[in-house]
C-alpha cells in the first residue's frame, strides 16, 4: 500500500449496475479521501441508493472495481461490511424495543460485549441526547431523537467509513442542523462521512461533492471548485415585481444560458459580459416589470447543478 | 456463530407484542377448547317416536329393548302415523318407529313380520349412525325371538356368528380422544408458519433486515436466530396442548414422550421451513399472514386426516396430502399418544415427515440465503 493510498477511503473505477435494460449506474469513477465528507448528490432515481448498496456489499456490481478501507467489496463484502457503518432514512429501529435494548442489539450484531459495550452505550445514548429516556420505547421518540439513535447505532462499533443514504429526510430543521454538527464532529475525529442527500444548503456542508444525474457522475469537486466552474458566466439574483413573467421573458434569449426563481428573486445566468446587466434592465424595464435590485452573485450549488442537468440532456440529445 | 443479539430480541420482541402472544401461545389453547367440546361427532340420545299399532306386550317389550341404552331413548308415543312427519321435521324426533298390528302374533306363531323405521337423514353421519344402531338392535331382538321360537319347539341352536367387539385404544369411541392429538398438527403448523413468516417479512417492512444485510452477521446466522425463538415457543404450546387436552379431555400420552417431542421437532422445522419459504416471497405482512394461513390451515385441516378420512376422498387430493407433513405427523402422534407405540410401527412414517422438513428447510434456506446475501 503506497501513502497515497492509505488517505484514500474509498475508490470507485468505471463503476456500473444494470437492471435488465436499465442502467442504474454508468461507468461512474471518484475517490473518497480519508477523514472527509463527500457528498454524493442527485435527484431521486439518479444511482445515489444504487452506488452506496454496491459500496455496502448489498448489490453486486455488473462491471468496474470498488474499494472500500482498501477492500475489494466484490471480492470480500463480509470484511467490508466489518468495516463501516450504514445508515438509511429509514433509521431501521426496532420501535417495539427500548433505546437501551435497541443499542445492546445493534452492539452484539457487531460483537461488541462487557465493558466495551456499556462504554458505547453511555456514549450513543449522551450523543443522541437521550440520556433518561434509556427505556422508552423507540417508537415513542420523535423523528430527530430516532434519527440520531438510529447515527448511534450505525457507529456503536466505531467505523473508520459510515454510509449515510438520505440520512435527513422527514427530520425537522433543527434536528438536521444537530446532525450535520454530529457527522462534521465525526470527521473531525477521522471518520469518513459518504453521505447521499438532495438537500442543497446540506450539500454546502460538504468537502467533496459528487453529482450524478442519471446514472452518469456529472461533476466532482468542492463546492467552491464547483460554481467557479462556472466561471465564464455570471449570475445575477434579480428582485423585480413579477419574477415569474421576468423569467418567462428570459428563458427564450440565445444569450441566457439558465434561469431559476428564488423565493421575490430570480437567478439569471448569462456569458460573462460587462453589458449584461443593462440588457437585463431594459429588458424590464419594456416589460413594466419595476426592477428593485440587480446583483452579481457567486452562484449557488443549485445553479451549478441546474445547469450540469441541462448540459448532459444537451449532450444526451445531441448523442441521439 | 453469532446467534445471541438476535434470539435475544426476537424474545424481547415477542413479548412485547401481543399479537405474537396470541397466535403463539392463546390462540392453541382456544382451538382446543373449541374443537375439542364444539366439535363433537358422538352420537348419542337419539329421540325415538314410537307408533305402536299393535300395544301388545309384545310390542312393548320389543320397544324396550331397543331404547334401553344411552344412544336411542324412547321419546314420543304417538297414536298413528300422521304425527310423525312434523317430529321429524321439526327435529324433535330423528328416529321413527311403527310396529303394525299384528306384531305379537307373529313373534307368537314365528312369523316374519315387517317393522317401519324412518331417520331423518339431513346429516348423513348421524343418520347412518342411528339407522346402524337401530338395525343392531333390531337384529339383536329378531335372533333372540327366533331362538325363544325354536327352543320351545324342541330344537336348540346357537347364533352362529356372535359380535361382540372389543374397541383398541379409545373403547368409549369419544371423538376428543381422537381429535386431540389430531389438534396437534393444524395448532403446531398454523402457529409457526404465521408467526415465522411474519417475523421476517416485518423486518424487510421495516428496513432493519437491509440494515442487518449491512452488518457483519453471516445469513445462516439471521435464519437461525429468528427460528430458534419460535422454536422454543412452538415446544412451549405443544406441551401446553398436551396438559390441556390430559386435564380437559383425559387424553393421556400412552406411549414415550421422548418418540413424541422428536416427532414435534421435525414437524416443527416443517413448518419453520414453510413459514421462512413464504416470508421470501410475500411483499408485506398482509400478504405473509394470508398466505401463511391458506397454506398451513387448510391443508392441515381438510387434507391431514383429522378429521376427515384421507381414504374417502378423490385420488388428486390423497395425492395433495401425501406430500404435505401434516399426515404423516397425526399418524405418529395419534400412534403414540392413543396406542402407546414406540417408534418401529411408524418409522415410514418418521421417514417421510424428515424428508418433508429436510425440502422445507433447504428450500427456505436457499431461497432466504440469496436475498439476504444479494
Amino acid at each position: 500500500m503506497t501513502t497515497q493510498d492509505k488517505d484514500i477511503a474509498v475508490t470507485v473505477e468505471g463503476l456500473t449496475r444494470t437492471f435488465g435494460e436499465f442502467t442504474a449506474v454508468d461507468d461512474i469513477s471518484f475517490r473518497v479521501k480519508r477523514g472527509e465528507v463527500f457528498g454524493f448528490l442527485g435527484p431521486n432515481g439518479a444511482g445515489k441508493s444504487t452506488t452506496i448498496r454496491m459500496l455496502c456489499g448489498l448489490l453486486a456490481p455488473t462491471a468496474g472495481v470498488a474499494t472500500v478501507g482498501g477492500i475489494d467489496v466484490m471480492r470480500d463484502p463480509d470484511s467490508v461490511k466489518a468495516n463501516i457503518g450504514y445508515m438509511s432514512q429509514r433509521f431501521s429501529l426496532y420501535e417495539d424495543l427500548t433505546v437501551s435494548q435497541n443499542i445492546d442489539f445493534y452492539g452484539g450484531v457487531y460483537g461488541l460485549e462487557g465493558e466495551r459495550l456499556k462504554e458505547r452505550r453511555a456514549w450513543a445514548v449522551r450523543m443522541a441526547g437521550l440520556v433518561g429516556k434509556e427505556n422508552e420505547l423507540t417508537g415513542a421518540l420523535s423523528g430527530g431523537w430516532k434519527q440520531r439513535l438510529a447515527l448511534g447505532c450505525a457507529i456503536l462499533h466505531e467505523p473508520p467509513i459510515l454510509f449515510l443514504d438520505e440520512p435527513t429526510g422527514g427530520v425537522d430543521p433543527v434536528s438536521r442542523r444537530r446532525f450535520w454538527d454530529l457527522i462534521y464532529d465525526l470527521s473531525n475525529g477521522g471518520t469518513t462521512v459518504f453521505v447521499t442527500t438532495h438537500y442543497m444548503d446540506e450539500a454546502e456542508h460538504c468537502n467533496t461533492i459528487g453529482f450524478i444525474y442519471a446514472g452518469r457522475l456529472v461533476a466532482l469537486g468542492s463546492p467552491t471548485e464547483l460554481k467557479q466552474g462556472l466561471s465564464s458566466m455570471t449570475t445575477y439574483e434579480v428582485k423585480c415585481a413579477r419574477p415569474l413573467d421576468a423569467v418567462d421573458a428570459f428563458q427564450e434569449l440565445p444569450w441566457v444560458k439558465e434561469t431559476s426563481i428564488f423565493g421575490h428573486a430570480f437567478h439569471v445566468t448569462v456569458s460573462s459580459d460587462p453589458s449584461a446587466v443593462g440588457s437585463i434592465r431594459d429588458i424590464l424595464m419594456n416589460d413594466k416589470n419595476e426592477v428593485e435590485a440587480i446583483e452579481e452573485i457567486l452562484p449557488s450549488l443549485e445553479d451549478v447543478f441546474i445547469h450540469l442537468i441541462s448540459e448532459e440532456d444537451r449532450r444526451k440529445a445531441k448523442a441521439a | 456463530m453469532n446467534l445471541a443479539p438476535i434470539v435475544r430480541k426476537e424474545f424481547r420482541q415477542i413479548s412485547r407484542d401481543r399479537r405474537a402472544l396470541g397466535i403463539l401461545v392463546f390462540l392453541p389453547g382456544l382451538l382446543l377448547v373449541l374443537v375439542g367440546y364444539a366439535l363433537n361427532f358422538d352420537v348419542k340420545n337419539l329421540s325415538v317416536a314410537v307408533v305402536d299399532e299393535d300395544r301388545s306386550p309384545e310390542s312393548r317389550h320389543f320397544v324396550q329393548s331397543l331404547t334401553g341404552s344411552e344412544y336411542l331413548v324412547h321419546k314420543w308415543s304417538l297414536d298413528d302415523r300422521s304425527g310423525i312427519d312434523r317430529l321429524l321435521e321439526e327435529g324433535e324426533a330423528q328416529v321413527a318407529l311403527v310396529i303394525p298390528r299384528g306384531f305379537a302374533h307373529a313373534m307368537i306363531e314365528g312369523k316374519s313380520i315387517q317393522v317401519q323405521v324412518i331417520v331423518d337423514g339431513a346429516n348423513a353421519n348421524t343418520a347412518a349412525i342411528a339407522a346402524g344402531y337401530v338395525a343392531l338392535g333390531i337384529q339383536d331382538y329378531s335372533s333372540r325371538v327366533l331362538a325363544q321360537w325354536l327352543e320351545r319347539h324342541g330344537a336348540h341352536i346357537l347364533v352362529p356368528i356372535d359380535i361382540r367387539p372389543r374397541l383398541l385404544f379409545n373403547p368409549e369411541l369419544k371423538t376428543a380422544k381422537y381429535l386431540v392429538p389430531g389438534l396437534f398438527g393444524l395448532i403446531l403448523m398454523l402457529s409457526t408458519v404465521i408467526s415465522t413468516s411474519l417475523s421476517v417479512v416485518r423486518e424487510k417492512e421495516l428496513g432493519t433486515m437491509e440494515q442487518l444485510k449491512t452488518s457483519p452477521l453471516k445469513a445462516y446466522e439471521i435464519i437461525i436466530g429468528k427460528a430458534v425463538p419460535y422454536l422454543g415457543i412452538a415446544l412451549l404450546a405443544a406441551t401446553l396442548i398436551l396438559v390441556l387436552g390430559w386435564l380437559m379431555f383425559d387424553v393421556s400420552v400412552r406411549g414415550s414422550l421422548l418418540v413424541l417431542y422428536v416427532a414435534i421437532f421435525i414437524f416443527l422445522l416443517a413448518g419453520l421451513g414453510q413459514g421462512l419459504v413464504i416470508s421470501s416471497v410475500a411483499k408485506n405482512q398482509q400478504i405473509a399472514f394470508f398466505i401463511s394461513v391458506f397454506s398451513s390451515l387448510l391443508p392441515a385441516f381438510l387434507l391431514s386426516g383429522f378429521v376427515f378420512p384421507l381414504s374417502s376422498m378423490p385420488m388428486i387430493l390423497q395425492v395433495i396430502a401425501n406430500i404435505l407433513p401434516t399426515k404423516y405427523f397425526l399418524v405418529i402422534v395419534r400412534a403414540v399418544i392413543l396406542k402407546g407405540v414406540g417408534i418401529g410401527p411408524v418409522w415410514d412414517q418418521f421417514l417421510a415427515l424428515s424428508l418433508f422438513s429436510a425440502f422445507a428447510i433447504g428450500l427456505s434456506s436457499i431461497r432466504l440465503h440469496r436475498e439476504l446475501s444479494s
